[in-house]
């Protein structure tokens, strides 16, 4: 099974309350690569069902103009879930987000009831991709069982408020906090061949402290951040999408290595720097990202 | 009978009112008239006080009588007391049939409604009515009609004669013994008084009240002494934090940024931004935020606004105090730093007559290149509501929005496409309170539409590339695809007010509103 939409561009994926119409009426206007729509966490005890039953309504009606529509359900630990996934399912969800994932086995029961929901609502097999959230030190130490453990898993998220409980310290800001988790999700997120995502920024009125948090998780590898308010996207898209100068060098690359590979020469140089194939799967990167973010304009 | 906006108006209703239909814009220019003038009982003796100890005393020495026609400005919007002191002493004194002419009438006037229900009250005559009077109106309490008129209509019904004023009451924050009146200073201070200029020019008789007494003279005046009749003191004329609010908070909600941005980039991108240019913006969370943008580019390109004119707030006093514009034209202030901002040079009050009068030789709002406005609903054809809720029920206030729609060069309207759960681009909006060929460019959350009329603006905008543009049709088609296409509201037979057109002309008609009930299958 191979879906396309496991390598999906996702810069950016908006948390919105299932329970707040208004949110969930047309998010698309602010052009998120994904919305995460929460029944968990956001969702009061009591209104657990009417949430499920605005998301189910929302994913029939609403026409999401291509954004990836996310179901985060209510914890495994919890009597929701099962019905969560057949709502989501039944509704026509691209993914479901697992919460507090800490075993391999926690994607596998979730993995089977989606694939019971699928079958129960006519949907194709594999349509519904999962990802899973790690929200614990345990979580954070079987990441790469985690990630290995479906085909249908598209990506690891952190969830930094439960894990640094876990851990027994706090956001700070600084990111002191979070630097083993996020280093350990992302080498075991590329280990895998999955992608990996930031936990959220909460801080609204620290609109710089936010730029330099997604610049450092942009840097340590990270495939996209979760965020809570429109006002976050520009910046983490910004953040995100190539810049022209390191389009056109890695046109160059990709052009130069394909030329030269066919001459039979192995290193040479563009603009002055020393370039062989072990640039090219980067250059490529760049080309891909720059085409999903909608900002290449070349032929490659 | 049918009108240029397609709006059939009752032949009785036209009767009734003496008006013609609404035939375009420009119908009445280059017409002539003569103004009506007001009694003027003259004061030449020097003994002569005009203090009366109270409004009952103001009443009975203005000869108040059943039928008598009330003039009230509303710069203390919510804040205002003077138009409920007065009518609940009208009330006591038994006094019936009373016509109210106030620039508007807002929920500070709930207290109006038993007077209408009684018969007090029988005619109103205003911008628009939010609140309680709105619902009663709508419920068909008012036994009269309610004529719903502009700003600028408002002093061109009065000048033409068509209303004539027996006794304007003027809540003035400062005022001598011998009536000259300033909105500025006192505890209940507004700014400006610009709509009550014509209350002065033209009532048959001018009380001044005031809850703050200065030495005379209190000049320079915004009404001056030679137009009032009586000065009336009394505890309390307006609450100041419903006056004027503190500024606004800068919005953070992105669904008006982005318009604000759409809006911002339509005004840069079309050809009166050059400058000089003149501009008038609201108070809205886009329009504020679209203001301030605009500073920024106007900044890096070197441009600067010539003037801006109409009802003032911080984002625009911000823009005299930063140099870029020329001057500030207020009618009114509404936050506390356009009332500071009043007392600086370059920032002129105005009167109402001559921001926005279609009725004169020549209004501020012909001068404007653009103006920036919103609406409940714009349809399809360009039409905007800004009175009548989708509800049918009377909820808003037409202000100045048809004098600088029609003014201005580039009128620019901002709605968001959905609001609540009501599609505000449609077919056919639930009352025409602006004509469509005023309006030419709709900005929305979904994208921006140009009316086909400005072939020059759409052209502009294409070659700009700088925001997504729609047809009005499509903007249409995406909010009933939201929404669903709403049912009409249902309406009774009896009209319950009417909307002026800016020339005294029939626009359209409100109804009384009845209960929905659904259709049998």
């Amino acid at each position: 099974m191979s879906n396309p939409n496991k390598k999906r561009l996702r810069r950016t994926m908006m948390f919105l309350n299932c329970q707040k119409p208004g949110l969930i009426k047309d998010p698309y206007i602010y052009k998120p690569d994904s919305i995460m729509l929460d029944l968990e966490d956001a969702v009061a005890e009591k209104e657990k069902d009417a949430a499920r039953y605005s998301l189910f309504h929302a994913l029939r009606e609403i026409d999401y103009r291509g954004v990836e529509r996310v179901v985060r359900i209510n914890g495994l630990d919890s009597p929701y879930w099962r019905e969560d996934i057949r709502c989501a399912v039944a509704g026509g969800c691209d993914s479901i987000r697992i919460p507090k994932t800490e075993s391999a086995q926690d994607v596998h029961v979730v993995e089977e009831a989606v694939i019971a929901a699928e079958k129960e609502f006519g949907r194709e097999e594999g349509s519904v991709l999962i990802m899973a959230a790690l929200e614990s030190a345990r979580g954070i130490m079987k990441a790469l069982d985690i990630c290995e453990a479906s085909d249908r898993l598209f990506g690891i998220a952190l969830s930094g408020g439960d894990y640094t409980k876990d851990l027994q310290t706090h956001i700070t800001g600084t990111g002191i906090e979070l630097m083993g988790a996020r280093q350990n999700m992302v080498i075991a997120a590329r280990a895998a061949g999955v992608q990996c995502f930031d936990t959220v920024y909460t801080d609204l009125d620290d609109m710089d402290g936010f730029r330099k948090d997604v610049e450092a998780i942009h840097l340590m590898g990270f495939d996209g951040k979760s965020i809570i308010n429109p006002r976050q996207i520009e910046i983490v898209h910004d953040i995100y999408t190539p810049k022209q100068k390191d389009i056109i060098f890695a046109e160059k690359v990709v052009k130069e290595i394909d030329d030269k590979k066919a001459k039979g020469i192995g290193v040479f140089t563009v603009d002055g720097k020393m370039i062989d194939i072990a640039f090219y799967d980067g250059a490529k990167r760049t080309i891909e990202l720059a085409k999903a973010s909608g900002v290449y304009e070349g032929d490659l | 009978m049918l009108n240029k906006v397609g709006r059939e108006i009752p032949e009785e209703i036209l009767k009734q009112t003496g008006k013609e239909v609404f035939q375009g814009n420009y119908y009445k220019d280059n017409t002539e008239f003569k103004k009506q003038g007001p009694i003027t009982k003259v004061v030449m003796n020097h003994d002569t006080s005009k203090m009366v100890s109270s409004i009952h005393e103001a009443l009975v020495k203005c000869g108040a009588h059943d039928g008598m026609t009330l003039g009230f400005h509303h710069h203390f919007r919510d804040g205002d007391l003077v138009v409920n002191m007065v009518m609940q002493e009208v009330h006591n004194m038994g006094i019936k049939d009373v016509t109210i002419c106030a620039s508007s009438l807002g929920k500070a006037h709930d207290a109006l409604v038993p007077m209408i229900e009684d018969g007090t009250i029988t005619n109103i005559q205003s911008s628009g009515v939010r609140g309680k009077i709105g619902e009663a109106i709508s419920q068909g309490k008012l036994k009269g009609l309610a004529i719903m008129r502009s700003h600028g209509g408002r002093i061109r019904a009065i000048q033409t004669g068509e209303t004539v004023i027996d006794i304007s009451f003027i809540g003035a924050p400062t005022c001598d013994d011998y009536g000259n009146c300033k909105g500025v200073g006192g505890k209940s201070d507004c700014g400006v008084l610009s709509y009550s200029f014509v209350d002065g020019n033209h009532a048959n008789k001018v009380v001044a009240v005031t809850d703050c007494l200065v030495p005379f003279p209190n000049y320079p005046a915004d009404i001056n002494m030679t137009k009032v009749d009586y000065v009336c003191v009394v505890d309390q004329i307006g609450v100041p934090e419903k006056i004027a609010t503190g500024a606004a908070k800068p919005t953070t909600d992105v669904r008006k940024l982005m318009m604000a941005d759409y809006c911002t980039q339509v005004v840069v991108n079309t050809p009166y931004f050059k400058d000089g240019f003149a501009y008038q913006t609201g108070v809205g969370g886009a329009s504020i935020a679209s203001a301030a943008s605009l500073g920024k580019i106007m900044k890096e390109r070197g441009i600067k606004m010539g003037f801006a004119v109409g009802g003032m707030s911080k984002g625009m006093c911000d823009l005299l105090d930063e140099g870029l514009v020329g001057k500030l034209l207020d009618t009114q202030d509404f936050d506390t730093s356009a009332v500071e901002s009043v007392k600086r040079p370059n920032h002129h009050r105005i009167s109402a007559g001559a921001y926005a009068n279609p009725f004169n030789k020549g209004a501020f709002v012909n001068k404007l290149d653009y103006v920036v406005l919103a609406a409940l609903e714009v349809d399809v054809d360009f039409n905007c509501n800004v009175v009548v809720g989708s509800d049918g029920v009377i909820t808003g206030a037409q202000g100045g929005h048809p004098d600088a729609a029609q003014g201005a060069k580039c009128t620019i309207v901002i709605s968001p496409l959905v609001q609540g759960r009501i599609p505000a681009i449609c077919s056919k909006v639930t009352t025409v309170t602006t004509p469509g060929e005023s309006v030419d460019i709709v900005v929305t959350d979904y994208g921006v539409a140009v009316n086909p009329a400005r072939q020059d603006l759409l052209d502009a905008l294409k070659e700009a590339k700088c925001v997504p543009l729609r047809t009005i049709e499509e903007l249409r088609d995406i909010a009933y695809s939201i929404t669903g296409e709403p049912e009409p509201v249902q309406f009774g037979d009896r009209v319950v007010g009417i909307i002026e057109g800016r020339d005294g002309t029939v626009m359209d008609v409100v109804r009384q509103v009845k209960p929905f009930t659904f259709a049998e299958d």
